[in-house]
């Protein structure tokens, strides 16, 4: 990855360590650089999960240690600042867990009018809670958490452009990032774990083949509105089974070439949030829409306390009948946004899915945290997974329900 | 023991005013906002500042946390102002940016940035009574005084801290607003709030802001360095104190946009 660094009012010498820094070395280049700001977080994490696994070789609990530091410096009087982010997590029991990532490395060029974002980043797009339909530039990284809101960093060159018509945003997406799945050692996967590193492609340039997107984005009174339009691989994959006979031998994922339209909505009416996504995509296996849409009503000092309480409800709907992913087909998610506006910051979100063409399959979470300190905080979440139907992705799941309780230090 | 009598008799009779209800008249109503007016008259034409600001938040028990922010403010002549606040402490919220339009005659408008999963959010404006980062100030505090915000009424002269004051009533326009009035204590001779009593929907008194070390900047606008709300139904307390305040920075309107949220740190 080169980074090319604008030439600014600053001296070659600080120029030179940002590269070096750029690039990953550090020592003697650091120590010259008085103005880098370094921060980040660190944290121990326990997985215990209820029930004994449905699938050999699984453990009951799982313990992991992750740290995510972040390194900023800025010059040319702010216009110009790189971003750098490293990730590791290193997991007892499951291998695929343990892995490193490039979070960000980008070099963000900001003008009046329109900016550069060019390196590794993160974007996300979108309005609504239970499912993220929209947001495609950056990849899951489904091995952190179920609830799939970890990504991947993505190479990127974007240019942004602002204007009384909103923001116009373009992006060429040099490199594919593979998603992430469980390993033979982890839960939450299917009977034989998904083959992240055997991977097929329906592009002869697999992770080299340049993908492009486009988005438009505003604000409007109480309406926010956001088009885009995707052209490359898909980053929701097919699963394809190696069979022997009646066995299966082998999950591989497979990325096809697609194209993908979205659209996203959120207007303010009095107390009320209305949200709404939808995406139709063609490439894979079948063309398909999808949409989700609800509310969410939050209530301020409820029951004389300084409670915030917010009620949130979306529908899922997805076209697509049989595929690994699409488990929002035709479901309704209730949820509760409790925030107690506290010294500690404390907050608790829980969320109950209703699969409405089978009523034994339904999933449930619990996410809650606090702070200890001004530099502790901790973190409880719960999943739950039930379904009687053979065929259902939380049919697989069905043994997976779990807790995990994260100590997490900031600095 | 004549003269400290004669002194008692005084704060009676001025607390018995004050407690009677005031039956509004026309002449005290057309005082009142003639006051609010040149409260927000002296304060015209300062165009933008940006601010360091550490606020402590103090619970019940005792607890103390401290926040530390930057808030950027832009004047908007013809409607309320635009205000841009970077949180800098604690680390798990850094990064995390509010950005907040107030208008006079419609709903306020405010966006949050999450740095973590790089996501700008609207808010909900009609949540203006819920408190502002877990502070004893609501989002409605935050936000700019703009005249056509209340109706007022004047109650009146009394002696602050050894100034003349100014008391006057203002009852909320907006049904969302968390407050059935307030009373503020405005000073004569420079039309600065030196305090305001908040009354909650019920009509009970709810929180006391004293506004403290008042400075001049350009010659022309005060500006108080502290700030202190007191909640009187759960004794928890909220100070603001002003480290660095500068005026006439370069800030124009596109600082103040969901460009700038995410550029925000």
């Amino acid at each position: 990855m080169t980074v090319r660094v604008y030439a600014g009012r600053d001296n070659m010498k600080k120029r030179l360590s940002l590269v070096a820094l750029a690039m990953g070395f550090s020592g003697s280049a650091l120590a010259d650089f008085k103005d880098i700001s370094i921060s980040g977080s660190a944290g121990v994490e326990n997985r215990y999960y209820i029930q004994d696994a449905a699938y050999t070789g699984q453990p009951r609990s799982q313990a992991s240690v992750f740290l995510e530091p972040e390194m900023y410096t800025e010059w040319n009087d702010r216009v110009d600042s790189i971003l750098f982010k490293p990730f590791v997590r290193l997991d007892q029991q499951d291998s695929n867990r343990t892995h490193v990532d490039l979070r960000e490395l980008m070099w963000l060029h900001a003008a009046d009018n329109w900016e550069t974002r060019v390196g590794v980043s993160k974007v996300f797009w979108g309005q609504t809670e239970s499912v993220h339909l929209v947001d495609i530039i950056n990849q899951t990284d489904a091995v952190e958490n179920i609830d799939g809101e970890d990504k991947l960093g993505q190479p990127m060159i974007n240019l942004n452009v602002f204007g009384d018509y909103g923001t116009i945003s373009g992006f060429i997406l040099p490199y594919f990032r593979e998603r992430t799945f469980p390993g033979e050692e982890g839960r939450l996967r299917p009977p034989l774990p998904i083959e992240e590193d055997n991977a097929l492609y329906e592009s002869d340039d697999e992770q080299n083949h340049v993908d492009f997107a486009l988005r438009w984005q505003r604000s409007l009174g109480d309406w926010e509105i956001g088009l885009s339009y995707f052209d490359g691989t898909t980053r929701e994959p097919e699963l394809l089974a190696e069979t022997a006979g009646e066995d299966i031998t082998a999950i591989r994922p497979y990325y096809a070439q697609i194209q993908q339209y979205g659209v996203d909505l959120l207007k303010v009416q009095g107390s009320w949030l209305l949200k709404f996504e939808s995406i139709y995509r063609t490439g894979q296996s079948e063309d398909f829409f999808a949409a989700v849409g609800g509310f969410e009503r939050t209530f301020v000092g409820v029951f004389d306390t300084s409670y915030d309480l917010g009620f949130l409800m979306e529908y899922q709907y997805d076209e697509r009948e049989d595929n690994f992913f699409a488990v929002a087909q035709n479901d309704i998610m209730a949820g509760l946004r409790w925030v107690w506006n506290d010294i500690d910051g404390t907050e608790v979100l829980t969320g109950y899915i209703q699969d409405l063409d089978n009523t034994d399959t339904y999933s449930a979470f619990v996410e809650a945290s606090s702070r200890m300190t001004d530099n502790w905080r901790w973190k409880v979440d719960a999943y739950f997974f039930s379904s009687d139907q053979t065929d259902d992705t939380f049919y697989y799941f069905r043994r997976d329900d779990h807790v995990q309780v994260a100590l997490e230090y900031y600095f | 023991m004549t003269q400290l009598r004669k002194l008692s008799f005084a704060a009676l009779a001025v607390t018995a005013m004050l407690s009677v209800p005031v039956i509004a008249d026309e002449a005290s109503e057309k005082e009142g906002l003639r006051i609010a007016q040149a409260r927000k008259e002296v304060n015209r034409g300062w165009d933008n500042t940006v601010a360091s600001i550490t606020m402590t938040l103090r619970n019940a028990q005792g607890q103390e946390a401290t926040r530390e922010m930057r808030v950027k403010t832009l004047e908007v002549p013809t409607d309320g102002d635009k205000a841009l606040t970077i949180f800098d402490s604690p680390r798990d919220i850094s990064g995390t940016a509010f950005l907040s339009f107030s208008h006079v005659n419609e709903a306020d408008e405010q966006w949050i940035y999450l740095p973590g999963p790089k996501m700008v959010r609207r808010i909900s404006t009609s949540n203006k009574s819920g408190p502002f980062l877990g502070s004893e100030y609501a989002f409605e505090d935050m936000t700019s005084f703009e005249v056509p915000k209340y109706t007022y009424d004047y109650i009146g002269d009394e002696k602050f801290e050894g100034d003349d004051v100014y008391v006057i009533e203002q009852v909320p326009v907006d049904e969302f607003s968390g407050y059935s009035k307030q009373r503020l204590w405005i000073d004569k001779t420079h039309y600065r709030p030196r305090k305001v009593l908040f009354f909650d929907r019920k009509g009970d008194e709810l929180k006391e802001l004293e506004f403290r070390d008042y400075r001049l900047f350009k010659d022309e606008f005060w500006r108080p360095m502290k700030s202190f709300m007191y909640n009187l139904q759960t004794n928890k307390s909220t100070k603001l104190v002003t480290h660095d305040l500068q005026f006439g920075t370069e800030l124009e309107e596109s600082d103040f946009d969901s460009k700038s949220l995410r550029r925000a740190r």
